[in-house]
């Protein structure tokens, strides 16, 4: 494939889906066990710690000054400098704030950690970012559980936790044990994405379950529309996210824990064959050309209204803002139901955090470090931030009263609505490239009618089960 | 000179050779041969890449290959590669440059090629000016799989519904093959036309006289005058036809599909190295691609050896 920036920018979505410390988090626990971990990883021990307060939970020297790392790829750091350090200037006037936006974050900081000097917040990003694994490993970072146990800043009768999206906390987790090393900061869910103006033209509504689904999709076809289209040649993740998201839907996110950590016919599982069963009827409506198409053609299709749904994250819209065209107002659904019986109720969307900021440990002012972060998870910080890039954030609530575009505002909306019902992010992706290659292919396979459902399974089940005997390659699991 | 004494003449004539050899000599073994070696090594080894650190594990990624059905997959590719495009691109080949320099019979008691041969030389070189990967955006372009394609909107004016060029498994190969031979036809006409240049011009016109057709002319005279050309162009066909690579991963669906159905080594070598940081596996298909190119090179300058004719 030739590689457009928009593609780099959509891998690296998902490779800072904030996992990164996560999936290393195995090979650290065997570098710790020989590293001399010398557990100076509270601030309360260091010198520079005042006295706690109700507004000051973490105890901030109020004349300490603060390091501040931003990497300035996509989102920029204006964000940063425009909001997040004037409001933490705000609480704390006497602070200096020493700001650095860069993108070679790995080959600036690596060098400072190696000495010791290091800056007090980092925002660990990019194609030259960090080795969280290795920095957890070395008792670099500071363990983030005081934060998101503190009182919020909007509403100090709730702890962070409780201010941000479910699973936030639990995507930023690394080391063994495994504990919050990663603050992830954006908001990424994942959908059937349309046209809000053409649905509302036809009197159309997002199909709530697969039979439903079938009507919407003769209708559709009925007046020469595609009712649902994914890229084969590039982007058959797509569609295996929303294969996964139905099977979750049909039993829980503990059937997508267990492919993850490759347990015995996982894929053999009963969701996960219903899931792709309905996925494959769903198939019979698309052109068998779509699987020779890219990305951004099938997106370009849907601009042009022949392409009904089409699943995507919520970066279309802007990936797609120039070839919008006017009247086109994009707007996602969850995925349908398959059963009444299904565990998760139609509402439930997969949404993930990325975009990781850490607080060194060995920094001159780890509490401010925090501080920062808590300021940052403020409805105020957060609602500059989507202004500034356009991106949501882990924040519930933050975009209250602001005007955001169609796209990003069904995101909130579908946020709203699914609530604690969160498909959780799947790790293997990441840590078994072999497993999720095969994943591709047997995904096309399933979806242009060469194989079966039950095909799917099994050949995916022999795929995992190769994975798993396969010695050279590094286990890890995950228990939430 | 005799052999075996080294007087200073000879002393001088072969330190001014090995003077002109050393480097290219050098450059080579550090840049090519020492690769070779340690692919070998690594093709022992557990090595994942990105550690200096790894185990030697005997002949575990090679068992790990013979059980994996895409590696034969890919092999399986390579032998109809081999036997399909060597063969089609030097027909195709042979046919144009017999025409463009004695298909036009004789003019002036001179062989001449078909009218406006000199325009056609040039425009059946014109892909082997493209880069292969250009030449994959083009053709990407060309083979789109629904009325937006060139050849299928071509094909759709005359009401033929589109032809999955690149997403039916059966054709997907050949399509590829297609390519391949499409951009390599040109650099043979042009080979294929020096090799016909040297051979004399009254052996033609002898044949001619004596009332040789233009077919005669080309399977009685030409080809065995041409034998030696012809073999240098089935070997590089042949190794070309172990590669494919980037027009593979340009073309294809999901690089290699569908279903596996256009994968190649070296594409399999790239996913295992790159992708899956199995730098063992990748370089025990290294060490299986040598022995095959270097099996089937050996092969082919032995089966095709011929008495050369002398004129």
């Amino acid at each position: 494939m030739t590689q457009t920036p928009r593609e780099i920018t959509r891998r690296q979505m998902i490779q800072r889906v904030g996992l990164t410390a996560l999936v290393a988090g195995p090979a650290v626990g065997l570098l710790s066990s020989c590293a001399t971990s010398s557990g100076s990883d509270t601030p309360s021990a260091a010198p520079s710690a005042a006295a706690t307060s109700a507004t000051n939970p973490f105890g901030v020297k109020a004349d300490a000054p603060l390091e501040v790392v931003i990497f300035k790829g996509g989102y920029s750091d204006e964000y940063a400098t425009q909001s997040h350090e004037p409001l933490y200037k705000k609480e704390f006037p006497q602070a200096q704030i020493k700001h650095q936006g860069i993108q070679t974050i790995s080959q600036t900081l690596t060098p400072r950690f190696a000495s010791g000097d290091v800056p007090d917040v980092v925002n660990n990003s990019g194609t030259d970012m960090l080795d969280g694994g290795a920095l957890i490993g070395a008792g670099q970072l500071l363990d983030l559980t005081p934060l998101f146990a503190a009182p919020s800043i909007d509403d100090p009768s709730k702890t962070v936790k409780d201010t941000i999206v479910p699973g936030t906390v639990e995507s930023g987790f690394g080391g063994d044990p495994a504990k919050p090393y990663t603050l992830n900061y954006v908001y990424t869910a994942y959908g059937l994405w349309y046209d809000a103006k053409l649905f509302e033209k036809n009197g159309w509504t997002p199909p709530k379950t697969f039979d439903e689904f079938k009507t919407f999709a003769e209708t559709a076809k009925g007046k020469g529309i595609t009712p649902y289209a994914y890229a084969g040649k590039n982007a058959s993740y797509y569609q295996y996210w929303m294969i996964l998201i139905s099977a979750a839907k049909i039993g829980g996110n503990e059937i997508l824990l267990n492919i993850d950590n490759l347990v015995d016919n996982a894929w053999n599982a009963d969701a996960v064959k219903q899931a792709a069963a309905a996925w494959a009827e769903i198939g019979k409506y698309m052109d068998k050309s779509y699987e020779g198409l890219i990305h951004t053609e099938v997106q370009t299709q849907q601009n042009q209204g022949k392409v009904a749904l089409y699943p995507s994250g919520s970066w279309l819209e802007s990936e797609q803002a120039k070839d919008t065209p006017a009247g086109f107002e994009y707007a996602m659904a969850p995925t349908p139901s398959v059963a009444a019986s299904d565990k998760l109720p139609y509402e439930a969307i997969r949404a993930a955090a990325a975009e990781g900021y850490v607080v060194p440990s060995k920094g001159k002012n780890p509490q401010g470090g925090l501080e920062y972060l808590r300021v940052m998870l403020s409805k105020e910080a957060a609602k500059a931030f989507t202004e500034k890039t356009k991106s949501l954030t882990v924040v519930v609530g933050a975009t209250e009263g602001m005007t955001l575009s169609p796209g990003l505002t069904s995101v909130v909306a579908a946020q709203t609505a699914a609530g604690q019902n969160v498909v959780t992010y799947s790790l293997f992706e990441t840590w078994y490239k072999e497993l999720e290659t095969e994943l591709r292919k047997q995904t096309n396979a399933l979806m242009f009618g060469r194989i079966s459902a039950d095909e799917f399974c099994a050949n995916m089940q022999k795929a995992a089960d190769k994975t798993k005997a396969d010695s050279s390659i590094n286990k890890q699991s995950r228990s939430v | 000179m005799r052999h075996g004494k080294l007087t200073p003449a000879a002393l001088r004539k072969y330190g001014f050779i090995t003077s002109f050899l050393a480097v290219p000599v050098l450059l080579y073994v550090v840049f090519v041969v020492w690769q070779y070696i340690q692919a070998f090594q690594i093709s022992f080894t557990n090595s994942r890449g990105i550690s200096p650190k790894f185990d030697y594990v005997g002949f575990d990624n090679f068992t790990q290959l013979f059980q994996d059905d895409v590696f034969w997959a890919a092999v399986r590719h390579h032998v109809v590669l081999l036997l399909a495009m060597p063969l089609i691109t030097i027909a195709i080949a042979l046919f144009f440059s017999f025409l463009l320099n004695l298909g036009g019979g004789q003019r002036n008691g001179r062989m001449v090629g078909v009218p406006g041969s000199a325009f056609y030389k040039i425009v059946f070189f014109f892909p082997q000016v493209l880069a292969v990967a250009i030449v994959g955006v083009l053709f990407q372009a060309i083979l789109r799989p629904d009325k937006a394609g060139v050849f299928n909107s071509a094909l759709g004016a005359v009401g033929i519904d589109p032809v999955g060029w690149l997403i039916a498994p059966g054709l997907a190969l050949w399509t590829i093959i297609g390519v391949m031979v499409w951009q390599a036809v040109g650099f043979y006409v042009v080979l294929f036309s020096a090799g016909m240049a040297t051979i004399p011009k009254d052996v033609f016109e002898a044949a001619s006289l004596d009332g040789a057709g233009r077919f005669t002319l080309f399977f009685k005279i030409t080809i065995p005058l041409l034998w030696d050309t012809l073999q240098v162009g089935w070997v590089y066909l042949g190794i070309a036809a172990f590669d494919g690579f980037a027009l593979v991963q340009v073309l294809s669906v999901d690089r290699g599909g569908p279903d596996n159905a256009t994968t190649v080594l070296p594409l399999e070598i790239w996913r295992n190295a790159f992708t899956y940081s199995k730098y063992g596996v990748a370089s025990a298909m290294g060490v299986a691609l040598f022995f095959m190119t270097l099996t089937f090179a050996v092969l082919t300058l032995r089966v095709t050896r011929r008495e050369r004719i002398e004129f």
